[in-house]
């Protein structure tokens, strides 16, 4: 089978971008978004056409083949390392490409209503098109460092859109954080990379040269023993930990989730595509791709960073349940679900041959949530846009009883809420069952932590659910303004994401894990029903204590709480000051204490040298100046006497 | 009827003193020419002194002081018309007002 | 012994004209002088015997280029500014240090070296006589000779920069 035609799905939206950026001023609105969703749709059907031959394809010893159609190099560090350009297709970047091309195109559609008739609407067209061949670019890429370089392509398309309503202060506020953040998280990534690529030898994703590199390390049996022996034992571990750190920025891992709630000053489809269902996960795929190397040479290092995940999770899971503005929440929310596939990437335990599909079931497990919760978490914000769109603001207090004028909306969000939750026959719940499987299979602790976090964000998704769609109605603000459903351009965007979301979980029971799996061989799901009903269970407590908190018209019990815990409340509510502790450290400590010194120092002795230096060259050269007075004579009488001390010199 | 080479060289060595003298005090254009022509002069002179004492039958510092003459008639004639120039955008022709290139 | 006499005279009319010509106030004077410089110049050329070389001498030199002056000089005159020449005391000293300092060393170097044949400047052949001497003709023929003793490449190169003089002159000179 030839794959060549996969770089189209590349070229496309970079051409789009292109074009709609550089011709985008001469362009109707309408003109501009039917081009980008043209293009995007093409890219689609070429990401579907990809996925179905790619997965129809005969296997080779139960694996799916890994790819590479189209490959070059582009830097030659040395003979061994290279940094290539090319295309890579295994298992979990043809369902990248799905995920991305999906929710990309239905973001492209409805943006067509939710954008309509803004400022800029060429350039947000092309940013999305840029974004969308970066986003693509990162999965389908060959080696760490094309990651890499598609990872920052996508930091900037995120920054741009974060920073879209550049003239709101907020925006451009959220913008910086978003990009200062995960850069810093970033020189992570890159450390990592660097080391990575220096003890082994190579940057690809072709895991067996460095596999047979570091084993043989192990073994001691290598030409080059210091440095092999150091990447088998501790150096690996480091880089791969490195690594994690870039991932962590990306996908809002504690501690560097603070960017993520900020970047919903963006447009909400934006918020959609980038910050919950496409960029955000490029942590955890970035660890699912590096998986092989984790697994066989830091099992230990993966479960710190479950732990990590398990923290975030909790952490996010918590302030989501105190926060008012609806895009907040699901910043929130997203947060924490991507916590839960880091999880479920953490808790995969080597065995064996090092991968094996029961022991790494949370590799199939983290993938599987990502695909799910990519099309419920758009399908919720891009209800959150409309409801935004409806109401004019975020914040709940201005929402309560949408159900009446949004019904299409008002349905689509259930059923995402319910995925969410974890309730069975939505995809949310096959996926989190999974998740949870693995995580009791690593420990029981383990395993009751995520199913509480599970029940926290069944709870926080109905509060919200009530809070905008139930609870008491803004008349007040309603009556000049009353709420409508979206337009059809808006809504049918929905209906696909939330008809998938309910279909994909149970149409093709167990098919998931028989494409994508840590081994690469097919791995048959099978509910383990005592979890599942666990979670179940658990998930509907939860969903009934939110309706009887939240779904009246009055919420005493709410309130009540609030008042009994007033501080737990605020801490919630301000996110445990987490973002007054980083303003604390980067202004009062990095700034205060070490960068302004330093600034003293560059402004003062620095400066003041090279300043001294100019002025010393400035004024010895305004007094040589008048050597230079322009009377001849003076010149001739100055000739005169040296040539007389040139002979006199010559005859004593 | 003896001429020692060195009373020529005397004068000559005296003229051309002259002539730096006039060179560094005067103020008028054409008067510092008029004491370019004395150390031109004074070359001259010893060329033809110098041609006298060495090859008496000879003519190289002979044809050396003729073409000097010429040379000199030459830079005369681009010298003042250079200085009818100056004098005619500055209407006067001291050295001290042709300061303007120095910078 | 006559010519001695001659020489003296010459060279104190030389250096008394010279002297006048740099230090007298009014320009026209001191081209005045400078002729009288030139012509006391060629009279010791023809003191030397290089009568040819003295034509040449008071003819381009006294009679083409101070004329040439004394034209320059009526072009530029002006009644209303006076060529007074009011150096500075400390111009003129340095002035005078200099030429001085430049006449001792040229003749310290000049009378402290052994010239050969020092027994007289005119005596060596007496007179430059018959087919030796520097006649107008052979003068003449050694000026477009490109031999060995030829003078063509010397006399072509000053023509034409008499040439390019003439130009330069009336480029430099001419009303714009």
């Amino acid at each position: 089978m030839d794959y060549t035609y996969t770089i189209l799905i590349l070229l496309l939206p970079f051409l789009s971008f292109l074009f709609l950026g550089l011709a985008g001023k001469w362009l109707s609105h309408r003109a501009a978004g039917l081009f980008g969703t043209t293009v995007l749709g093409v890219v689609t059907v070429l990401s579907y056409y990809t996925a179905f031959t790619y997965f129809t394809a005969d296997r080779v010893d139960g694996v799916f083949q890994t790819l590479v159609p189209v490959n070059f190099v582009w830097l030659p560090f040395s003979d061994a390392l290279h940094f290539d350009l090319g295309i890579m297709l295994d298992p979990i970047s043809v369902m990248m490409l799905i995920v991305i091309s999906t929710v990309s195109l239905m973001v492209h559609i409805y943006s067509f209503g939710y954008m309509h008739g803004e400022r800029g609407f060429q350039r947000y067209y092309a940013f999305l098109s840029l974004f969308t061949m970066s986003m693509l670019g990162l999965v389908l890429a060959t080696n760490i460092f094309q990651m890499y370089m598609f990872w920052e392509l996508v930091g900037v398309c995120s920054y741009l859109l974060i920073g879209f309503y550049y003239t709101e202060k907020a925006a451009v506020a959220a913008s910086k954080k978003a990009f200062i953040v995960t850069r810093f998280a970033d020189l992570g990534f890159l450390v990592g990379i660097l080391i990575f690529g220096y003890y082994t030898g190579s940057f690809s994703f072709d895991f067996t040269g460095n596999a047979v590199y570091a084993a043989n390390a192990v073994h001691g049996v290598v030409p080059e023993t210091s440095k092999a022996l150091a990447a088998g034992g501790f150096i690996l571990p480091t880089a791969l930990f490195l690594m994690f750190i870039g991932g962590a920025g990306k996908s809002a891992m504690f501690p560097l989730h603070i960017w993520l709630p900020d970047a919903m000053e963006g447009p909400t489809p934006v918020s959609a595509l980038i910050h919950a269902a496409t960029m955000v996960v490029a942590g955890v795929f970035q660890v699912a791709r590096m998986f092989p190397l984790w697994i066989q040479f830091a099992p230990e290092t993966l479960h710190i960073v479950a732990w990590i995940g398990a923290f975030t999770a909790f952490y996010a899971a918590a302030v989501a349940c105190a926060q008012s503005d609806i895009k907040r929440v699901l910043a929130f929310s997203t947060i924490s679900q991507i916590a839960f596939m880091m999880v479920a990437l953490g808790v995969c335990l080597p065995e064996g041959s090092f991968t094996d599909n029961h022991a790494s079931l949370g590799y199939m497990a983290s993938m599987y949530h990502l695909f799910t919760h990519a099309m419920f978490k758009a399908t919720l914000f891009l209800c959150a846009g409309c409801i935004i769109h409806a109401v004019h603001s975020n914040e709940m207090e201005f929402m309560g009883g949408m159900r009446k004028y949004m019904p299409i909306t008002h349905i689509t969000f259930l059923i995402a809420c319910l995925a969410i939750s974890g309730i069975p026959p939505f995809s949310g719940f096959f996926s989190k069952d999974e998740i949870l499987v693995a995580a009791f299979q690593y420990s029981g602790v383990m395993g009751w932590i995520m199913t509480g976090i599970a029940a926290m964000t069944a709870f926080y998704m109905f509060r919200l659910y009530y809070g905008i769609f139930w609870g008491t109605e803004n008349k007040e603000y309603h009556a000049h303004h009353t709420p409508h459903e979206s337009p059809a351009v808006m809504t049918v965007p929905l209906i696909i994401l939330t008809v998938i979301t309910c279909t994909f979980g149970w149409i093709l029971p167990g098919t998931f894990g028989s494409y994508v799996s840590a081994t690469g061989e097919a791995y048959h799901i099978h509910l383990d029903w005592s979890v599942a009903a666990t979670s179940i269970g658990i998930a509907l407590i939860a969903i009934g204590l939110a309706t009887w908190i939240y779904s009246g018209a009055r919420q005493p019990i709410a309130d009540k709480l609030q008042a009994t815990f007033p501080r737990l409340h605020r801490w919630a509510y301000k996110r445990f000051y987490l973002d007054e502790v980083y303003q604390f450290v980067t202004h009062r400590i990095i700034f205060g204490c070490i960068s302004r010194p330093f600034a003293w120092f560059d402004r003062h002795v620095v400066d003041g040298f090279f300043n001294g230096l100019a002025w010393g060259t400035h004024a010895s050269s305004n007094g040589l100046k008048t050597l230079q007075s322009g009377r001849v004579q003076q010149y001739a009488f100055v000739f005169l006497v040296g040539t007389l001390l040139l002979i006199l010199m010559l005859i004593l | 009827m003896n001429i020692s080479i060195y009373c020529f060289l005397i004068v000559s060595a005296l003229m051309l003193a002259i002539g730096i003298y006039g060179f560094l005090t005067r103020r008028n254009t054409l008067a510092i020419l008029i004491s370019v022509e004395l150390i031109l002069n004074a070359a001259d002179l010893n060329f033809a002194a110098f041609n006298r004492l060495l090859f008496p039958a000879g003519q190289e510092g002979y044809f050396f002081t003729l073409f000097s003459v010429a040379i000199s008639a030459a830079e005369t004639a681009i010298a003042i018309a250079v200085m009818i120039n100056i004098y005619r955008n500055l209407k006067n022709n001291f050295v001290e007002n042709l300061d303007s290139m120095k910078w | 012994m006559a010519s001695t006499i001659i020489f003296y005279c010459l060279a104190a009319i030389i250096l008394i004209c010279a002297l006048l010509a740099v230090t007298t106030k009014r320009i026209m004077r001191a081209a005045t002088y400078l002729l009288f410089v030139l012509f006391g110049t060629a009279g010791l050329y023809f003191l030397m015997g290089y009568t040819f070389l003295g034509a040449v001498q008071v003819m381009v030199y006294a009679g083409g280029v101070v004329v040439l002056y004394i034209f320059a000089l009526m072009l530029t005159g002006r009644k209303d500014v006076k060529d007074n020449e009011k150096a500075s005391i400390a111009k003129k000293m340095a002035a005078v240090c200099a030429s001085l300092g430049a006449a001792a060393i040229l003749l310290f170097v000049m009378l402290t070296h052994k010239f050969i044949n020092d027994g007289g400047l005119l005596s060596a052949p007496a007179e430059p006589t018959g087919e030796q001497a520097t006649s107008i003709t052979q003068i003449g023929q050694m000026m477009v000779d490109a031999g060995h003793n030829g003078y063509l490449l010397p006399f072509e190169a000053v023509s034409v920069l008499l040439l390019a003089c003439i130009v330069g002159g009336l480029l430099i000179a001419r009303k714009r």
